[in-house]
């Protein structure tokens, strides 16, 4: 359907149809580039890091502890925000409660570390400082809201989902 | 500006490739199948990933900088927010790319809440990746979610704007 757009628009404005296709070529580079090692990454993850761990460490229960290494895990990583989904997936399989899932997802969105350094470096400390300062209250609000608003069926069908993505 | 990708780009191919090798020595059949996940994995997503990256040509072949400036470019207040939030949330556009564009709009007279408007949508909105994170989450969270943090980017560009004006 997509590529049909394009087709559409190529046929319409053949300059912007044609400059479509090459930044399509320029984001499936990207991707070709970034998404292997996190795919890799995450089997290693699901086969090596006992279940139980991952449970101690961010599962139920886990407080405050969870919460600082979901924010943690998701700043430090590199990639585009979809990146973080199929990893977020295999954290959901391996029991981490839904609410530092949650918190991971904001983390890698908003305030990964390379990123933050750029952002300093592009736009002044006090820019940088300040979204930042914002940003971490805010993840955790966010975070807060969604697990109010699902309920547990809701979860509980995310999970499963989980648990059936590699196979 | 492309560097600082490549650097983070072989960052994380050095640190999967030291893991990747560690794994191999520590146990074979392990690793294999540690492999074997992580493509099927990414069969799974791969029709999703795909109408992503077209959605991304399309949408970034339409909304370049120099569309995006004339947007946000000299308009000021709530309404350039409101327009800088919109723009971030349907545009992906790589850190290392988008920082450097957000000094340019700066220079070209583009205020500090716009830019914090947009810069906080950009990273945590994302209406063209919609199909994966839903494929992962549901319909209803990957809603709720995409629209609480672009209410979030208001409260961010209000903050950056009284703090920038200190």
């Amino acid at each position: 359907m997509v590529l049909g757009a394009m087709l559409i628009l190529t046929v319409f404005n053949v300059e912007l149809g044609v400059k479509a296709f090459s930044v399509t070529g320029y984001s499936m580079k990207e991707m070709i580039l970034v998404i292997p090692p996190i795919f890799v990454l995450l089997g290693l993850l699901d086969i090596w890091v006992p279940r139980e761990t991952m449970i101690k460490y961010m599962g139920e229960g886990s407080g405050l502890k969870g919460i600082i290494l979901a924010i943690f895990i998701g700043s430090a990583a590199a990639g585009p925000l979809y990146g973080a989904f199929p990893i977020a997936a295999v954290l959901m399989k391996k029991g981490v409660k839904f609410s530092n899932i949650l918190i991971f997802i904001g983390a890698w969105s908003t305030t990964k570390i390379p990123m933050f350094l750029f952002e300093v470096a592009s736009l002044g400390t006090k820019f940088a400082v300040t979204r930042l300062l914002i940003d971490i209250p805010g993840i955790l609000i966010i975070a807060f809201i969604l697990s109010a608003v699902m309920s547990d069926d809701e979860v509980k069908k995310i999970y499963d989902n989980a648990e059936h993505f590699d196979d | 500006m492309e560097s600082g990708d490549k650097i983070l780009d072989i960052a994380l191919y050095v640190v999967t490739g030291l893991l990747l090798a560690f794994s191999f020595y520590k146990d074979k059949q392990k690793t294999k199948k540690a492999l074997k996940k992580a493509w099927k994995a990414f069969e799974n997503i791969l029709p999703e990933f795909l109408v992503v990256i077209l959605l991304v040509g399309l949408l970034l072949a339409i909304m370049n900088p120099e569309m995006i400036s004339k947007i946000i470019g000299e308009k000021s207040g709530w309404f350039g927010v409101l327009l800088a939030s919109v723009i971030g949330a349907i545009t992906l556009i790589p850190g290392f790319v988008a920082f450097p564009m957000a000094a340019l709009l700066l220079q070209g007279g583009a205020g500090y809440m716009q830019i914090g408007a947009f810069i906080s949508s950009l990273m945590m909105v994302g209406v063209v990746t919609m199909p994966v994170e839903i494929k992962y989450f549901g319909k209803k969270l990957t809603i709720y979610r995409n629209v609480l943090a672009f209410l979030f980017s208001s409260v961010v560009a209000f903050v950056i704007g009284m703090v920038m004006s200190l």
